[in-house]
């Protein structure tokens, strides 16, 4: 039996988005720049993928921006913003625990003379509302957060977070939803964010495709120049097959998305439950299970090395994904483990399982059985 | 028109056998050059010419990593003329403005009517008289144009160095234990450079090894395979036979104990390819398995020679020669050490072979090593 559980590394393609991408590629593969009707069908078609993802997120279609994912709508995000506003400030404010499109461009703008506040965040990775309020001052520019920690799966309170930005406030709050979108409500007509990043490849749709809400208003720079696609703000002919791709994954996610989420917290349950009763010493990391996202659990096995036991998993077919490389490279343990204060020995024997709504109540009891097998036996042998 | 001059040195002086040896160079050299065009290759008195219709510099990028080969270069090949050998003369010279030159002759072939000093001043004069920026200096040129009167006459001026050692095949076959790391493949590399085939095997144990550090093998060997010879690598499932050392053996013991099997396993792949000696990375001194008294007791399970080319070498040399090999960048991909449960925290330094030998008392060491599964890779370059 294949059991993927590493679904927040990425997703199988849904056969519904392969469809619509075929036909992109064989059928309608006009350039939506063109004058003719080759191009103003693709054109069209570029709308209808854009209103897909405004639907989702709840925004307007023109607050709408394709790129080439995650880590693009991320530094398109930060350093989009810090061009424009590198006059009214210099101080940018992340979390310890940002994925690395995030942190490593915090790093280099640091590097650059901008001043970076990297909040701390508490044992179940949240971040400290009244120290977030202590870090903001009137060089401020740029907060960003992430709505859902990947490895962990905390859930950010980013309802109280928006409501830290005062009317007068300058700055603007980015949100990095790659985790999020589709796995929990966020619905940008109730939350006052500015800019949220969404990757294509994380719910079903292809890889090399994201986007990112920019708010109507916010004043933001383009990081390529170019033909002036995307209201200039992100040149290059269109990615048609990836942007009709991430519109059918939206419209998936939105039209399904009480069932989805209902369905990945009953089998994120239905494993956490299994492993508790089955295997001793195992630790939950990160947020209380109701209170995480849906798909993300993150479990120490103690005594076990995390990397031996994916491999271990493996080879019944099972996947997923550890908190550090190996254990003789103590640089590789994860940064967001570390941040919320896991010791070596938790972090070493940490696991990620993250699952689809592709997963089944048969292959998560599967896969229970097989760890509660691998567990016992890597434990039989310790490093003496 | 130009050919590729190959110069051997050491091989020249084997007496009876020289002409196994220049055959093997030969076979060696079209080996290497297999993908070319148009390959002539010919062997005269202590010289070997290539010709192709390709590029003559790729070629040479080639040759330079066929052990046996001491100096290349890329000689212009005129009939025994000498109006023709004036103007090819002239022409390699145009390339040297401002600088001073000799001309150095070879007249192996004595139907030639003039004597090599005569022919050297002869062409000498004749540059002088077409190029003005040049002029002769017998002691110390800057350039030294050699002229060889053979069957056809060969010009040429610079010598690129070839890589040296003896060709692959003269010297035998060997087993070379390979773990993925820095040392293991400079081993194989330095006794291929002695003319030695070899065959390697590495010890995988997943899930506590993962494929990738296979791969990095792999790749290893299709690195050192660029130096001339295919290369089978036999990788064998060492995971239960691991965990058996484990259960069956001192803790203090189960490195030497793992490395006396290893030992065992290579020789017993060796005795069934016909190869006839070992090969390790083992430098004097650099872990615990490689003191002296360690050393003792791994060699003490083996019957044939094992070589250790590294034993007196740093780290910082051997790493030297990794980068020049070009297998440094592979080396260092991180998947090595993720089995260090198998690595005792204390480690005996100074392991007695009779203590060895009694830790060992428990393990069906030779059930385990007639049941092993191998498989056989052939890495081509």
């Amino acid at each position: 039996m294949e059991v993927y559980l590493d679904n927040s590394a990425t997703t199988k393609v849904r056969r519904e988005v392969v469809e619509k991408m075929v036909e992109a590629m064989e059928v309608e593969y006009g350039n939506p720049s063109s004058a003719h009707r080759k191009g103003y069908n693709a054109e069209k078609i570029l709308s209808k993928s854009r209103e897909d993802v405004a639907k989702l997120l709840g925004c307007e279609s023109h607050e709408v921006f394709f790129t080439s994912g995650g880590t693009e709508s991320n530094n398109l995000a930060i350093r989009g913003i810090v061009h424009s506003m590198k006059r009214n400030g210099n101080h940018l404010i992340t979390t310890k625990i940002e994925h690395p499109s995030v942190l490593n461009v915090m790093k280099q703008l640091e590097e650059e003379g901008f001043d970076v506040t990297y909040l701390d965040v508490d044992n179940h990775g949240y971040v400290d509302l009244d120290e977030l309020k202590n870090a903001i001052n009137d060089r401020t520019i740029l907060m960003s957060i992430m709505a859902v920690n990947n490895e962990i799966g905390t859930i950010e309170p980013l309802d109280e977070i928006a409501k830290l930005k005062q009317r007068k406030d300058k700055f603007y709050f980015h949100v990095d939803g790659v985790q999020a979108v589709g796995r929990i409500n966020i619905d940008l007509k109730n939350i006052n964010i500015d800019l949220l990043s969404i990757s294509g490849h994380k719910m079903h749709g292809p890889k090399g495709i994201g986007a990112l809400y920019v708010k109507k208003g916010t004043k933001i720079k383009p990081i390529l120049y170019g033909g002036g696609q995307e209201a200039n703000l992100r040149s290059g002919t269109e990615n048609m097959p990836g942007i009709v791709g991430l519109g059918e994954a939206c419209r998936f996610m939105k039209d399904n998305f009480i069932e989805y989420e209902g369905k990945l917290r009953a089998l994120k349950k239905r494993l956490y439950d299994g492993i508790k009763s089955e295997i001793p010493d195992s630790h939950l990391n990160g947020p209380d299970i109701d209170d995480g996202a849906p798909q993300i659990l993150n479990i120490s096995f103690l005594g076990v090395r995390g990397e031996v036991l994916l491999h271990a998993l493996e080879e019944e077919g099972i996947y997923v994904s550890t908190g550090s490389a190996c254990s003789s490279h103590k640089n590789t343990e994860s940064h967001v483990l570390k941040a919320i204060g896991l010791n070596h020995e938790y972090i070493e024997g940490a696991i990620r399982f993250s699952l689809s709504v592709f997963n089944t109540e048969e292959e998560i009891d599967y896969a229970i059985q097989i760890l509660k097998e691998k567990v016992n036996f890597l434990r039989r042998y310790k490093r003496r | 028109m130009e050919v590729i001059l190959i110069k051997y040195g050491e091989l020249a002086l084997k007496g009876d056998n020289r002409s196994f040896f220049e055959n093997k160079l030969v076979r060696n050299i079209k080996e290497a050059l297999k993908s070319f065009d148009g390959v002539k290759v010919e062997k005269t008195h202590g010289r070997i010419y290539v010709e192709t219709s390709n590029n003559a510099k790729e070629a040479i990028d080639k040759l330079k990593k066929v052990f046996g080969i001491v100096g290349i270069t890329i000689a212009k090949k005129v009939e025994l003329d000498l109006n023709e050998i004036y103007d090819s003369a002239i022409e390699v010279m145009r390339h040297y403005s401002g600088k001073s030159f000799k001309v150095e002759t070879r007249r192996p072939n004595k139907s030639f009517p003039y004597e090599s000093i005569e022919i050297s001043r002869m062409i000498g004069s004749e540059i002088l008289k077409n190029i003005d920026d040049v002029h002769v200096d017998v002691h110390n040129p800057d350039v030294v144009l050699n002229v060889e009167i053979r069957e056809k006459a060969y010009l040429y001026s610079d010598t690129v160095d070839g890589i040296g050692g003896m060709p692959i095949g003269t010297n035998g076959k060997a087993v070379v234990l390979l773990s993925g790391g820095i040392d293991s493949p400079v081993a194989a590399w330095m006794m291929m450079k002695r003319g030695v085939e070899v065959e390697a095997v590495y010890f995988h144990s997943p899930p506590y090894t993962q494929e990738r550090a296979k791969d990095k093998v792999i790749d290893l060997c299709k690195k050192l395979s660029e130096y001339g010879q295919d290369i089978y690598l036999h990788v064998v499932n060492f995971t239960d036979f691991q965990l058996e050392i484990y259960d069956k053996c001192p803790p203090k013991l189960t490195t030497i104990i793992m490395r006396r099997m290893m030992m065992r396993v290579a020789e017993n792949i060796a005795l069934k390819y016909g190869a006839k000696a070992l090969i390790t990375g083992e430098s004097l001194g650099q872990v615990a398995s490689q003191t002296i008294e360690s050393l003792y007791c791994t060699n003490a399970v083996t019957h044939m020679p094992v070589f250790r080319p590294l034993i007196g070498m740093d780290k910082s040399e051997i790493v030297e020669i990794s980068k020049k090999i070009g297998t440094y960048d592979i080396s260092i991909r991180p998947y090595e050490d993720c089995c260090t449960i198998f690595v005792p925290k204390h480690p005996i330094i100074k392991p007695n072979l009779d203590e060895v030998i009694k830790g060992e008392k428990e393990l069906d060491y030779e059930q385990f090593i007639s049941s092993l599964e191998i498989d056989e890779i052939k890495v081509k370059s």
